[in-house]
């Protein structure tokens, strides 16, 4: 083994830690799924009739595979903007808040440009989501770039006052005629084109482009290399050469643009307006991905995948078991557990 | 298995390890050790590092679990399973890294470790019982000051103290002069007759061959994790040490002190009057002034905590100066980066390569690359150039004679194998300026000698070399000034042939000026 892996480095390692990985996950999500069996069991449903329901209604027609796409789309965008900080060691519990201005700040664009054609305003839109995601992530990176305060409550604090603006301004100056909860409509150049007379709109490409720069950026450039360097051991980056808080900050604010990207996708793409609280958690959601793929970037497209089937599965478990909704958080919060506490089945394979 | 005691002594066999074998993954520890530890005796356990010494006494220690073997006390088979199991069968350890609490004083420090600790303390009892044993060892330190007070000696009298309160008949000590001054050494010496009288048995870890003849009676060499042969004191002599120590007879470091043919140029590092402030647990320099010429190693000396690390950082531009200024090659630096400084061509061997130098969990390779991301950057950092890290890294190592694996991650290399990489991985491109702290530290003897030979050929060629080393020995030979730090100041500059290592000891440990200032 060591003879190959010698012979042939790179192109090695990658098949074997893809194949450790997708075993990984395949046992750790079957191993969720039997504890959480047990508490349907529990409360009278049966288990083999709901995750079959689950599983038909997502992947077992065209449509339901499309809403699964949909709903992955802003968890694939809000984990890269987890797992990109995570590999200089921050940690960005933000991503709810970085969504939630970045959408602003795209909404702003939306109302303000509105007769500029759609191959200008889109860019716009997104760039000005991207520099809305940016400016919030700020505010943590560098407090935490001065030694002043760890970035995971700052992060988190932030979140809570991210949708309070958002509000401030629907209400104050960006409320339809007819609803004060949310903006008009946005106008059709403002919105991400959809495909396939589907709901799912270019986010799913601009998340996949996000998610093939990020593995090739982490792996083969210098930047990627410096931020792993920093991600392993900050100090001896830092005495290496490594400008250690220009990367803090620089990097932090990347990830809040990613999310403030996955913010303008939401509002642009699925919704075409803005929402008073339109995340629920997004910006969790992708916290959890990134943590449970370890910050790899296959493990995020797997997992916001599963992660998305579950989440559209339950809206239709509800209606034709009974479950009620708040079930299918459970069954996310033992996949997380499961996960987390990585049973060691393949150790043996792993080292 | 059962072997009766020896038959030509009447003394008791208090421990005996029979077979002592542990494997770690890639390496045999320990392989089939047999020792004997016999009371009223110091017995000196010596060895390159990675000779096994360590994992045998912690073995014994209960801190590592034996793979096979057995171990006797008093001919009883016993296992020990933990330390808490050793304590309890009177075996005592001192780790290399103390483990008192700072924040406590030595009283508090003492009673915590009281077997039976009561509910309420009896102050007033413990503290005789301190003082008895304290006064009989020449243990004395001062119950009411802080740990965090103490200076290096103190700490490990305070550690033997806790040991001998605690009932411990064996005590292990690794490397407990590792960080002393010579005359600090000489007291712990003299502690080590009182306890033999009374019957204690002591374990010196060690690689150290003069102390060991001065204090051991017995002396066991571990080679690659097995006893090369066991001595009477009568009987060793440093040669026969070293090649029970070694296979190959060593080189012996060539100090050519060829003066290198520059014109006087401005110095390659120069500190002016340079404060610094001490953050946190860090001393602060005072008053440094000193430079580095081309051409020039300057050796600091100082017992740890009195500032060399700061002065290294601060040379590197890791500490600002708060007062003062700093030249590198003649320009001012002080308000410089280290980025900067890097780029300029000054290596960095810091102290402890694992927490300072290295990310642990990327590849060897990786890592040789991190210090000059610039340098191998392809299309505008897109890419790196693999292929010129390996072929640098590979004239490095052909240079100093080192070899290690380039595609593992780094943290499984052995101690001695990290500094490697750090020393030649720094060497890589021929710094003009190289701030190497404890540069020896963790290399087995060979290795020591190539990159004691790597700097001297560097000052050879010009370069200026700032060398903080905790090796007297090491600082006599290579040095062509000495500086002595104690507590963040510059109590002396020498040139090494007009001192000797007692005045040092003496001024890096703070007794002469406090014997100055007494009078």
């Amino acid at each position: 083994m060591l003879k190959i892996s010698e012979a042939l480095p790179r192109f090695s390692v990658i098949q074997n830690k893809t194949v450790i990985l997708v075993i990984r996950y395949l046992y750790m999500m079957l191993l969720a799924f039997l504890l959480f069996g047990i508490i349907l069991l529990i409360s009278g449903k049966d288990p083999l009739q709901s995750y079959k329901d689950i599983f038909t209604s997502t992947l077992g027609s065209a449509y339901g595979f499309s809403e699964v796409l949909v709903a992955m789309i802003p968890m694939l965008i809000t984990a890269l903007a987890v797992a990109l900080p995570a590999r200089v060691g921050l940690i960005n519990v933000g991503g709810e808040g970085q969504l939630y201005i970045g959408a602003a700040f795209a909404t702003f664009g939306a109302l303000t440009f509105s007769n500029l054609p759609a191959w200008l305003l889109l860019p716009i839109m997104i760039f000005l989501g991207m520099l809305g995601g940016a400016l919030w992530a700020f505010i943590p990176g560098y407090l935490k770039a001065i030694g002043l305060v760890n970035e995971t409550i700052t992060t988190l604090l932030l979140n809570s006052v991210a949708p309070k603006i958002i509000g401030f301004l629907i209400f104050g100056f960006w409320h339809s005629a007819l609803d004060t909860v949310k903006t008009p409509n946005f106008v059709a150049a403002a919105r991400l084109p959809t495909f396939f007379g589907t709901r799912i709109h270019l986010g799913l490409l601009i998340g996949l482009i996000l998610l093939i720069i990020f593995w090739l950026f982490v792996k083969y450039t210098r930047w990627g290399l410096e931020m792993r360097a920093i991600g392993n051991n900050a100090q001896a980056a830092r005495r290496n050469g490594i400008p250690l808080k220009k990367y803090l900050i620089v990097v932090m604010c990347v990830g809040g643009a990613i999310a403030g990207l996955a913010g303008m996708s939401q509002v642009s793409g699925f919704y075409g307006v803005l929402l008073l609280n339109f995340s629920m958690s997004l910006g969790f959601m992708g916290f959890m991905i990134s943590w449970l793929a370890g910050g790899e970037p296959l493990g995020i497209l797997l997992m916001s995948f599963v992660v998305a089937v579950i989440f559209t599965g339950g809206n239709l478990l509800q209606l034709t078991r009974g479950v009620p909704y708040s079930v299918i958080n459970l069954l996310l919060a033992i996949t997380l557990f499961v996960v987390l506490a990585r049973p060691s089945l393949i150790k043996g394979k792993k080292a | 298995m059962h072997k009766s005691p020896d038959s030509n002594s009447s003394l008791l066999n208090v421990v005996a390890m029979r077979g002592i074998t542990k494997a770690f993954p890639g390496v045999l520890a320990n392989d089939q050790i047999d020792l004997d530890i016999f009371t009223s005796e110091v017995h000196a356990l010596l060895g390159e590092n990675g000779a096994g010494k360590s994992t045998l006494m912690k073995i014994l220690y209960g801190f590592y679990r034996l793979d096979s073997g057995q171990i006797f006390i008093n001919q009883q088979p016993v296992s020990i399973y933990s330390p808490n199991n050793a304590r309890a069968i009177q075996i005592g350890m001192v780790f290399q890294d103390f483990s008192l609490i700072p924040a406590l004083n030595v009283m508090e420090n003492l009673a915590l470790f009281l077997p039976q600790l009561p509910f309420v303390l009896d102050v007033k009892g413990i503290n005789q019982r301190i003082h008895q044993v304290s006064e009989r060892y020449n243990l004395e330190v001062n119950l009411d000051a802080l740990v965090s007070q103490l200076s290096i000696g103190e700490l490990q009298k305070v550690e033997i103290l806790k040991l001998l309160l605690a009932d411990a008949r064996l005590l292990i000590l690794d490397e407990p002069t590792r960080v002393l001054a010579p005359h600090e050494v000489q007291v712990l010496f003299k502690v080590f007759e009182s306890l033999k009288k009374d019957g204690y048995a002591i374990v010196l870890i060690t690689h150290k061959l003069k102390e060991v003849l001065e204090c051991a009676d017995r002396i066991t060499v571990l080679r690659t994790g097995r006893v090369a042969g066991t001595l009477l004191r009568s009987d060793a002599t440093e040669e026969r040490l070293v090649s029970l120590m070694f296979d190959k007879k060593l080189r012996p470091t060539v100090v050519t002190h060829k003066k290198a043919s520059i014109e006087q140029v401005s110095p390659f590092l120069e500190f002016k009057d340079a404060w610094t402030h001490g953050e946190g647990l860090e001393t602060s320099l005072k008053a440094i002034n000193f430079k580095i010429n081309p051409g020039e190693i300057v050796g600091v000396a100082g017992v740890s905590g009195n500032g060399q690390r700061e002065l290294g950082d601060a040379a590197m531009g890791l500490i600002r100066c708060v007062r003062g200024k700093r030249y590198i090659f003649g320009r001012d630096f002080t308000n410089k980066s280290i980025q900067e400084e890097r780029l300029s061509g000054v290596a960095f061997i810091p102290e402890n390569p694992l927490t300072m130098s290295i990310a642990p969990y990327m590849t060897v390779l990786q890592n040789m690359a991190i210090t000059r991301t610039r340098q191998y950057a392809r299309m505008g950092g897109l890419s790196m150039d693999w292929q010129a890290v390996h072929a640098d890294i590979e004239r490095s190592n052909q240079r100093l004679g080192f070899s290690f694996p380039l595609y593992i991650p780094a943290r499984s290399l052995s101690g001695g194998n990290l500094q490697r990489m750090v020393v030649a991985r720094e060497m890589i491109g021929d710094p003009r300026l190289i701030i190497a702290s404890y540069l020896t530290r963790g290399l087995d003897v060979q290795s020591a000698i190539a990159a004691r030979q790597a700097l001297v050929q560097a000052r050879d060629n010009g370069a200026g070399v700032l060398l903080i080393s905790e090796d007297l020995e090491e600082l006599f030979t290579l040095s062509d000034w000495l500086i002595v730090l104690f507590t963040g100041r510059i109590v002396g500059i020498f040139r090494p042939e007009d001192t000797d290592v007692y005045e040092i000891g003496h001024l890096m440990t703070g007794s002469e000026v406090e014997h100055v200032e007494n009078q």
